[in-house]
């Protein structure tokens, strides 16, 4: 990598040690993937995945030590994923006495350490950052060193930003340097398309549903999606925003999709329309039967398959303003369907601090409270990454929380008939 | 025996017993219960992997086309070698995922006492040639000989 007269001498160790092993890690990260150069971090904001004080990832915090010891802090504030806790979300003695006195003991030290660190705000914690409620939404062409999954493909997607799928700690680091290595979704080559898929349904996929089926069939590629404009539309509306925010989440944790072009939608694909397909491109095509292969081949690993949900959350990623708001709608509606006052299964709904603040402003807040629903900051994935969730029958319309914990996958229909008493769940 | 040669990410050379994944290895899910439980021999804790689930992964050679899922995978990764809970070396079939490269490079740069060789692009014929007790040397330059 051929590095210019500033980047060599941080290397060199211009201006500390530490740094120069902070420049060290990104230039071999780059080396690792060819990169020729190094290139600044454009946007206003960064945002770091790592937002949990787990006593196990002790090492994480010490380096983050490291760095602040040694004043190596980046020019840049920053929001972070959302916190493992909530004292709103429903849990047993059991389960807070493993939550705050063996995992999360380090999370009050950590929290302070990213304040010093350059901390966005006391309240930004979301995995959806780009959210207007939160305002870390990156400009189209700026280049980012996040890692948070379902934000780097959605900065890279839908906001036409450049990000590649970094680990963390490579977050923060590149963000440090004020430059990253210059590969992949950063380049125009790698930004082109190997899949052409072909959306082929007889009504509106559920985007978590067809996130997934795309994901695991491209994996790391760049899927250029036709079709899909039929049922949500050409313009980049908050409807559309919303479903693009859970179709990429689902596309980047079932496979690892960091970038897609939705055909007369996404910004890419508006300007460049079939020049951004790869000659070659491999092609799939999604209809009704492929959704329902889809679905039925995630494996239940509930320890009793047929057991009543205890649990539901629904929100991975963070819920939008207006998702919260037509969830409202819509479970008031069944309710009232199915003869019930309120919803029969606890049920979290999650949504950054700043739009729950915002939600809470609107008339749609107490009509939400009187279901029963629960809202929370939490992150759901981080509340049931422990081993008393295995044997705990949680239900969620995220196939992002499917897929890395025990919790069962139902389409948002099924869940809302579940949590309002016009279905069971768990047997079918 | 065969040899293969690959490409370094991390450097060293170390003698071990291998265990090997065809599919993605999810590090999160492969190495985090076991790091927070205290579980000595650091057996796979991914249930979606059907080859590695509960084997130890401690002191192993990990054979593997590359690793798949969360984004924090490099950080459990370079947790792991912190905790010298590692795997001995990492060797892929592939070219190197961003997050392996991540906690690889991380553990490489920032933790003095421990040695976790890493090499990639050593080809399918690789990983369609070892077997979980088949024994790895892993030489300078990226050379890996694989003995039945």
């Amino acid at each position: 990598m051929i590095l210019n007269e500033e980047q060599q001498a941080i290397l060199n160790g211009s201006k500390g040690e530490t740094l120069a092993k902070v420049m060290k890690t990104i230039v071999m990260y780059g080396d690792a993937f060819e990169a020729e150069k190094l290139v600044p971090v454009t946007s206003n904001y960064n945002h770091l995945v790592t937002s949990f004080g787990l006593k196990v990832m002790t090492p994480v915090y010490d380096l983050m030590q490291q760095l602040l010891d040694a004043g190596v802090c980046s020019e840049q504030k920053f929001s972070v994923d959302p916190r493992p806790l909530d004292d709103n979300v429903p849990a047993n003695l059991l389960q807070k006495l493993v939550f705050n006195k063996f995992m999360y003991t380090k999370q009050d030290d950590y929290e302070e350490q990213l304040k010093k660190l350059g901390l966005l705000a006391d309240d930004a914690f979301t995995c959806t950052c780009y959210m207007d409620e939160v305002g870390n939404k990156p400009k189209k062409g700026d280049v980012l060193s996040w890692a948070e999954s379902s934000a780097v493909v959605y900065a890279n997607s839908v906001l036409g930003a450049r990000c590649n799928r970094n680990s963390g700690i490579l977050d923060i680091m590149g963000s440090i340097v004020g430059y990253v290595p210059y590969f992949g979704l950063l380049t125009d080559e790698g930004r082109k398309a190997n899949w052409v898929v072909r959306v082929e349904t007889s009504k509106k996929p559920e985007a978590q549903l067809l996130g997934s089926a795309i994901g695991m069939k491209v994996m790391e590629d760049v899927p250029y999606v036709i079709g899909l404009d039929k049922w949500i539309g050409t313009e980049l509306d908050d409807a559309a925003c919303a479903y693009l925010k859970d179709f990429g989440a689902a596309t980047a944790s079932n496979g690892a999709v960091g970038l897609y072009h939705i055909d007369k939608l996404t910004p890419e694909a508006v300007e460049l329309a079939e020049k951004l397909i790869l000659e070659g491109a491999q092609e799939y095509v999604i209809d009704d039967a492929e959704l329902e292969r889809v679905q039925k081949s995630y494996p239940v690993v509930w320890k009793k398959p047929n057991a009543k949900p205890k649990l539901c959350f629904v929100g991975c990623p963070h819920l939008s303003l207006d998702q919260l708001k037509e969830w409202t709608i819509a479970i008031e509606q069944a309710l009232k369907a199915n003869g019930q006052k309120k919803i029969t299964v606890p049920t979290v709904f999650t949504a950054a601090p700043g739009v729950l603040k915002a939600f809470d402003k609107t008339m749609y807040a107490r009509r939400l409270q009187k279901t029963g629903v629960i809202t929370s900051y939490i992150c759901p994935l981080m509340y049931m990454n422990n081993p008393l969730c295995k044997s705990m029958p949680v239900i969620t319309s995220s196939n992002k929380l499917r897929t890395y914990t025990s919790a069962r996958y139902y389409r948002d229909d099924e869940i809302l008939q579940i949590i309002t008493g016009g279905a069971e769940g768990g047997a079918k | 025996m065969r040899q293969f040669k690959g490409r370094v990410i991390a450097p060293g050379e170390i003698t071990a017993e291998a265990v090997v994944s065809k599919e993605g290895f999810n590090t999160l899910a492969s190495l985090q219960m076991a790091l927070q439980f205290g579980d000595k021999q650091v057996k796979c804790g991914d249930q979606n992997n059907q080859e590695l689930y509960g084997k130890p992964l401690l002191d192993k050679a990990l054979c593997l086309p590359q690793t798949i899922g969360s984004t924090t995978g490099g950080l459990v990764l370079y947790t792991a070698c912190c905790m010298k809970k590692n795997p001995a070396c990492m060797l892929f079939a592939n070219h190197i995922d961003s997050l392996a490269a991540a906690g690889a490079i991380l553990a490489d740069v920032w933790v003095d006492d421990v040695t976790m060789p890493v090499i990639d692009e050593l080809g399918d014929e690789f990983l369609d040639y070892v077997q979980d007790g088949m024994t790895i040397i892993v030489k300078d330059g990226g050379i890996v000989e694989v003995y039945e």
